[in-house]
């Protein structure tokens, strides 16, 4: 019985804790960027506008399930689908704390990076089927700079699992049991943290969707819960990469007095907040700077962090 | 993990897993297809282009620099795969493993100065050192 019955409590919990967080983001977001901004954010609905989300929801729920007569109907319905699934498909392998945990494979990074991948076809699938220009012109920068982004994301992590010596995140946070991996793969970190932001498509390298000339890039025909399921797709990407971030670099659920889990939400929190803020404070930078920074200074760094990190393990 | 071998009864929290997560997706798209409200009108059957009358068809003829970044793309996470193929066996493969990655890591930069040197990582054709490379690429 408790075979059959654990395995479904963890799935349960894992996606209860997934779409929570992704959806109180959106009301975290908005209230953050207004402190940050100095106005006030939603503040109307519930207590601290805490039900503004549900009221959204609501909303979206009833709008008109739009799609348009020009555009690629199965396409355009696929791809908002996708990147949801794949987002939340990959929180299936991140441990919380040991043993919780929907799947321990043993190539659980392969797998988030695999998912990842798979991710950019929901939105150069979303651009090309929209048949809009902008839309357009949005997946195909979505495509390229997720791309040229997950080549050197990818070679950032192996530092870590050279450390940790498998793939397998529970085993790479036991790794770090003496020091957090963010301070002797601090480069990798730094590396990493820059793909994130681009893989997630956040501000300062949300190019794909930049509204001040696109539009709104991919999702300019989308509306309704197809637009909410984008929306809500990103902020679960966010939490997913926090949710990485804190696994291969901030010791997952290792930490002082507090129990494990408390820690990892704690960290992610932290993280989330940075991203917020980092898009308070952040320009957007030109795309062929943003192309150029990922191949001609990140994937070097991320060789040579690779090339020195396997040198100091075989000397030690 | 003690064993390389894949634990298949283990897996079918996953298999539900990716279940659930499907049928949630269906079930937020379908919820709102059944709910919402359904109207025509004016111009939405019309592409949207900042409000003026859309020109042409969206199946436009773009820059050749993306069908170029896929290709890089192809050949350096190609190569990523050996490299994380290494990263798990580094302590096992030594010294001599070490030099091998450092051969193959330093043809594949080699190959991304080659790409720098004739202008391939430009975006846009300012910046391109050799005549004659813009029309090649």
């Amino acid at each position: 019985m408790n075979e059959i019955l654990r395995p479904i409590v963890i799935m349960v919990v894992v996606l209860a804790y997934v779409l929570t967080v992704a959806t109180a983001l959106i009301w975290v977001e908005r209230r953050l960027l207004a402190l940050f901004q100095e106005r006030l954010g939603p503040n109307r609905r519930g207590p601290f506008g805490l039900l503004q989300v549900v009221a959204d929801m609501i909303k979206l729920f009833f709008k008109e399930d739009w799609i348009p007569p020009f555009a690629d109907h199965p396409v355009f319905v696929i791809a908002p689908a996708l990147i949801f699934i794949t987002t939340l498909l990959s929180f299936s392998v991140i441990a919380f704390v040991p043993g919780f945990v929907v799947a321990d494979l043993n190539i659980g990074l392969l797998f988030i990076l695999a998912m990842s991948s798979i991710g950019v076809y929901s939105v150069v699938l979303a651009g090309w089927a929209s048949n809009n220009k902008y839309s357009l012109l949005g997946g195909m920068r979505a495509a390229a700079q997720m791309l040229s982004y997950e080549v050197f994301m990818g070679l950032s992590l192996m530092g870590v699992v050279m450390i940790a010596g498998s793939f397998n995140l529970t085993a790479i946070v036991e790794a770090q049991r003496r020091v957090w991996f963010c301070i002797p793969q601090c480069a990798g970190f730094l590396i990493f943290l820059i793909a994130g932001f681009a893989e997630a498509r956040r501000i300062p390298f949300d190019l794909p969707e930049a509204e001040s000339e696109l539009v709104a890039g991919y999702h300019t025909e989308y509306s309704g819960m197809k637009f909410a399921v984008f929306f809500f797709g990103e902020y679960i990407g966010l939490t997913l990469f926090s949710s990485l971030m804190v696994t291969l670099f901030f010791g997952g659920w290792l930490g002082p007095l507090l129990p494990g889990a408390l820690w990892f939400v704690l960290k992610t929190f932290v993280l989330i907040c940075f991203f917020i803020l980092a898009r308070g404070a952040l320009p957007r930078p030109r795309y062929d700077q943003l192309m150029s920074l990922g191949w001609k200074l990140m994937l070097p760094l991320a060789l040579l962090n690779l090339l020195i990190t396997g040198a100091v393990l075989l000397a030690v | 993990m003690s064993g390389a071998e894949l634990n298949i009864p283990a897996l079918w929290p996953f298999v539900v897993y990716s279940g659930v997560v499907i049928f949630m997706a269906i079930g937020m798209l379908g919820t709102s297809y059944i709910l919402g409200e359904r109207h025509r009108g004016g111009a939405m059957g019309q592409p949207y282009e900042c409000g003026i009358v859309p020109t042409g068809s969206a199946r436009l003829r773009h820059s050749a620099k993306f069908y170029l970044i896929a290709v890089f793309f192809v050949i350096f996470d190609l190569e990523a795969v050996f490299v994380f193929a290494w990263a798990v066996a580094v302590r096992e493969s030594g010294w001599a493993g070490y030099a091998e990655m450092l051969i193959f890591i330093g043809i594949l930069l080699s190959a991304l100065v080659y790409l720098w040197r004739i202008g391939a990582l430009e975006w846009g054709s300012r910046h391109t050192p050799r005549r004659g490379a813009e029309d090649s690429l």
